[in-house]
């Protein structure tokens, strides 16, 4: 029997099962007994062993394949016509592995800091993690949905119950902006399911619909799909719900629920409402471009470590959207493919650059309790290795070529460039922008005199840190210097995709 | 009439018989054993389910002179109603022993309010309705006033008295418009005349519709007929607000698909209107009155008349599918609120009532299990995927977008997340705050089992709703 056509479920379901297990067991409350390092031990277990086997879903992938893989369908309420229809493309498939790697890490991370019922905290990653690669895989849109409004969940108890002091105002923000968001999708979603009777999304693509609806439907996923990016100007949660985060919630949030947003506008905003996209491209532009510029100016004025990072992921998301919505801008016909292919590119590195930057900021509030600019200085005469790492991802997140954070913006800028000079023009003031931020912060934070006496007493990186932040580093420098992997990985599906928006659906 | 015509009336008769037995058999049980009552009850309540199951007419089925009609939505609603009343009695025990309030008068009470029920979602015509709504409403006036020594008891119970009677006076003033424009009482002969008659469908038969709509609305507790609704939650004693809100919304529901579409269905372009003005009010006042409250009876008491617009809003659709998604919507909502009123119930112990909002702080820290239940509801009755509040909510926006308007169906999700907020608050309190009161929760196993089947189910059945989707697809068809 060949089990890889259920390998998707797997993925799926064995974090959530995992966690129902932790949850169901729990540790009685108390961090330090043996219960909780059994807790801790089957978490990291389990979401190693995902990632292990996402690793075999890479292996089978087909790069050529132009539909589905992986596909598994059951009927799963008749009478909606819905159906537990999962399968996977080159748009999830890097999303999916780029989870399965992110998630062990954070277990890792949270390993002994995470002082208050431990069970519940790592059974919420799980299921979140779960959750996640439901959202990537499903074909079927009240599956998706399903998957995408539970996410919102354990998140909201991640940040709730372990968050820093305005924990609760920023989880209730988060929530119920998503929140608010998702409703207007859920809308739309009933909405084309009256038109083509099911909820399959290669239904939802082939259906006509006329212009007047296709502005209603584009709007009500753009409002969905910008607040998680977030772009602006309903970014505003993320500052707060980032801050406030534990470190791992602010990794999974950075890393992963904002590529929610980018692959919702490929899957469901371009494909199934071209000409309504076509109609508000230039809005989304626009958008992308001050999220770029002005977000940048933002993040410079940044006194919190974690605030800065925080505004600087909403500018580059700004890059993701701003590559996906080139498309009509542009008169040549393979701009377009580079603009879109940048913008997945630069959505992986994304979550492997900002997860990595908060992870630092994690490692020295971990040790100094704070994570004000102000309150470090010549770190990196106690803790080298750290400030090795932190510089290297600085630069990273600044663009500096070799660096998987330049990939992606540089095509995009290219893009941008065959579309129309000022679309480059700002966006490519980034790459001033984002060193500017980037390293001022690491300036200020790593180099220098020793500040006070809580920098002076700072140990360097213990093993677990350092086999986090060494595998992610690892998998910077190798999207950076050899992207081709990746980017073979996407480059058909977005041939394919080019092509379906191409055709008019009036 | 033969035996087999009162076949299908046995549960009522059934019943009836047993609520004697257990009435005369209440006299010779001391306070001390009080629990015996309780399992009478119960016992009471498994022998008419069994007859309800046994005695299931194959189709519909009028009966008494075209009184009384048996068919496939009386028979769900019925299995319902008893199985919510005996989860109702199951939850209630503990709390009314610890609080000196176990009397026998409870049971039998709660036993007659069902028998109303029952005869209320069997009607077939208006004066059968109105019989069956008197004996609930009775029922229920004497169930808010059990803890006669309590004063808030007291006034809630005369408020929802006197409010009551004024209902049910406009009601039986509707009625007789009804009845003296169309010459009959009977939904189905009703509905001939509408068709034989055109002309009859004027002012005069209008104005007797919307005295039955104010009863429908004060029944359903819907704006502007609500104000007896969070005053007598907050006022009767835990156990008997759980009744109140399980349920009686069943019958609620039958009342008013039985009166709206099997009597005046040819009227829909008149009353739609009217609902859809109740309906909106509802949804947007309940929604947003709920985030001022501090006390959470009080605060699903207002969320209740939100979920009722919801219900009310799948009405007006006057369609089959409006009406399959009103049946799916109050069916899966009384699953969640009689749970979230039995952790209310499981929090209280003697003397002291877990009432305000404040009493679920750091319930995480006290009993991880039942927090998370809680969680499970709270998350339900805010429509979150995958618990099965969000489906009612896709079943009502879906019949309410495929009639063409979906600017109610963007208005109801709007609702929907104002609503989000308090039952947000609710699980802020019991996972982000730290307790005030470590007291261990007193519970007996029962209890707690059922409670824990109850939170499980929004999530089992959230997850395979197919088969209840289906179900009530197919009873909507089934109606005339």
């Amino acid at each position: 029997m060949d089990y890889s056509q259920y390998l998707l479920s797997i993925l799926v379901w064995l974090p959530i099962i995992s966690g129902i297990v932790l949850l169901v067991i729990g540790d009685g409350g108390d961090a330090k007994s043996s219960k909780a390092s059994t807790m801790r031990i089957i978490a990291l277990g389990m979401s190693l062993l995902t990632f292990v086997l996402s690793i075999a879903l890479y292996a089978w992938f087909d790069n050529t394949e132009t539909g589905m893989q992986f596909i598994e369908r059951f009927a799963w309420i008749p009478a909606l016509n819905a159906y537990y229809y999962l399968g996977i493309d080159g748009i999830s498939a890097p999303l999916i592995l780029l989870t399965t790697f992110i998630t062990p890490l954070v277990v890792l991370t949270s390993w002994d800091v995470i002082k208050v019922r431990p069970a519940q905290f790592f059974a919420a990653f799980l299921i979140l993690e779960g959750l996640m690669i439901g959202v990537f895989s499903a074909l079927d849109g009240l599956l998706f949905y399903v998957f995408w409004e539970a996410m919102l969940v354990p998140m909201f108890l991640i940040i709730g119950v372990w968050g820093g002091e305005r924990r609760i105002y920023a989880t209730l923000k988060f929530f119920l902006y998503t929140f608010l968001g998702s409703v207007l999708m859920l809308v739309a979603f009933i909405y084309l399911y009256g038109q083509t009777g099911s909820f399959d999304m290669f239904g939802w693509m082939n259906v006509t619909i006329g212009l007047t609806a296709q502005k209603f439907i584009f709007i009500a996923f753009l409002i969905a799909f910008a607040v998680k990016v977030p772009m602006w100007p309903v970014h505003t949660w993320l500052p707060d719900a980032h801050v406030e985060a534990p470190t791992g919630g602010s990794v999974i949030l950075a890393a992963i629920m904002l590529k929610m947003g980018g692959y919702g506008f490929l899957r469901l905003s371009l494909p199934m409402v071209p000409d309504g996209s076509a109609y508000f491209s230039g809005l989304v532009i626009a958008m992308s471009l001050i999220a770029i510029v002005y977000i940048g100016f933002v993040a410079l004025m940044q006194k919190d470590m974690k605030k800065l990072i925080a505004y600087s992921s909403i500018a580059h998301m700004g890059f993701v959207t701003l590559g996906f919505f080139l498309l009509w801008s542009i008169q040549s016909g393979s701009g377009a493919g580079l603009g879109m292919t940048g913008g997945m590119v630069q959505m992986v590195s994304h979550g492997l650059i900002s997860g990595a930057m908060f992870l630092c900021v994690g490692v020295l509030y971990d040790r100094v309790h704070s994570r004000k600019i102000a309150d470090y200085g010549g770190v990196a005469n106690t803790m080298p290795v750290f400030a090795a790492f932190m510089v290297l991802f600085s630069m990273a997140n600044a663009g500096l070529p070799g660096t998987s954070g330049f990939v992606g913006e540089f095509m995009v800028i290219i893009a941008s460039f065959k579309a129309n000079f000022w679309f480059a023009f700002l966006g490519a003031s980034t790459l001033v922008l984002g060193a500017a931020y980037t390293l001022w912060m690491v300036k200020r934070v790593i180099y220098g005199e020793i500040a006070n006496d809580d920098v002076a007493e700072l140990e360097d990186l213990n093993i677990r840190e350092f086999v986090v932040l060494g595998v992610l580093a690892v998998a910077v420098l190798l999207i950076g210097l050899w992207p081709a992997p990746l980017v073979d990985m996407m480059n058909v599906t977005v041939d394919q995709l080019i092509q379906q928006i191409g055709h008019s659906k009036l | 009439m033969t035996l087999t015509d009162y076949m299908s009336a046995a549960p009522e008769m059934t019943l009836l018989g047993l609520i004697c037995v257990v009435l005369i058999a209440d006299l010779f049980v001391d306070d001390e054993n009080r629990v015996q009552t309780f399992w009478m009850s119960i016992a009471a309540l498994a022998i008419t389910m069994w007859t309800l199951l046994t005695t299931a007419p194959a189709e519909s089925l009028v009966l008494f002179d075209g009184s009384y009609v048996s068919d496939p939505l009386s028979q769900v609603l019925k299995v319902t109603a008893v199985g919510f009343v005996g989860i109702a009695l199951m939850y209630g025990r503990d709390y009314l022993r610890a609080n000196d309030l176990h009397k026998g008068e409870f049971y039998i009470l709660a036993l007659f309010g069902l028998l109303g029920m029952m005869i209320m979602i069997s009607a077939n015509s208006l004066l059968t309705m109105y019989l069956g709504l008197e004996t609930l409403a009775l029922s229920l006036y004497a169930l808010v006033a059990i803890d006669r020594n309590n004063v808030t008891s007291a006034e809630s119970a005369m408020k929802y008295f006197v409010l009551g009677a004024i209902a049910s006076g406009a009601l039986l003033y509707g009625i007789s418009w009804v009845y003296g424009v169309t010459g009959t009482l009977k939904f189905d002969e009703i509905a001939m005349a509408l068709a034989a008659n055109p002309a009859l469908n004027s002012l005069p038969l209008w104005f007797g519709l919307a005295f039955l709509i104010v009863g429908i609305s004060f029944k359903f507790g819907a704006v502007p007929f609500h104000m007896w609704l969070p005053d007598v939650y907050q006022g009767a004693r835990t156990p008997v607000t759980l009744y109140i809100a399980s349920a009686p919304k069943l019958a609620a529901l039958a009342f008013t698909l039985r009166v709206l579409t099997d009597g005046l269905g040819g009227l829909h372009d008149v009353w739609a209107d009217m609902i859809m003005v109740v309906a909106v009010m509802s949804l947007l006042v309940g929604n947003v009155i709920a985030i001022a409250q501090t006390n959470i009876k009080r605060m699903l008491g207002y969320s209740t008349i939100a979920h009722v617009g919801f219900i009310l809003l799948a009405v007006f659709c006057g369609n089959d599918k409006g009406n399959s998604a009103a049946l799916f919507y109050t069916l899966t909502y009384i699953v969640a609120a009689a749970g979230a009123f039995g952790i209310v119930i499981l929090l209280s112990r003697r003397g002291f009532d877990a009432e305000n909002l404040s009493d679920f702080k750091g319930l995480n820290a006290r009993s991880p299990w039942f927090a998370l239940m809680m969680m499970f509801l709270m998350f339900s009755l805010a429509g979150v995927p995958p618990f099965i509040g969000f489906f009612g909510k896709l079943n009502v926006i879906d019949a309410v977008l495929s009639s063409g308007y979906p600017g109610l169906a963007i208005l109801m999700v709007l609702a929907s997340v104002v609503g989000a907020f308090y039952y947000l608050r609710v699980i802020w309190y019991m996972y982000f705050e730290q307790a005030e009161d470590m007291a261990v929760l007193q519970s007996s196993a029962d209890t707690r089992l059922v409670l824990s089947l109850n939170g499980l189910a929004v999530l089992a059945l959230g997850i395979i709703p197919g088969w209840l989707w289906t179900l009530c697809t197919q009873i909507a068809l089934s109606m005339r």
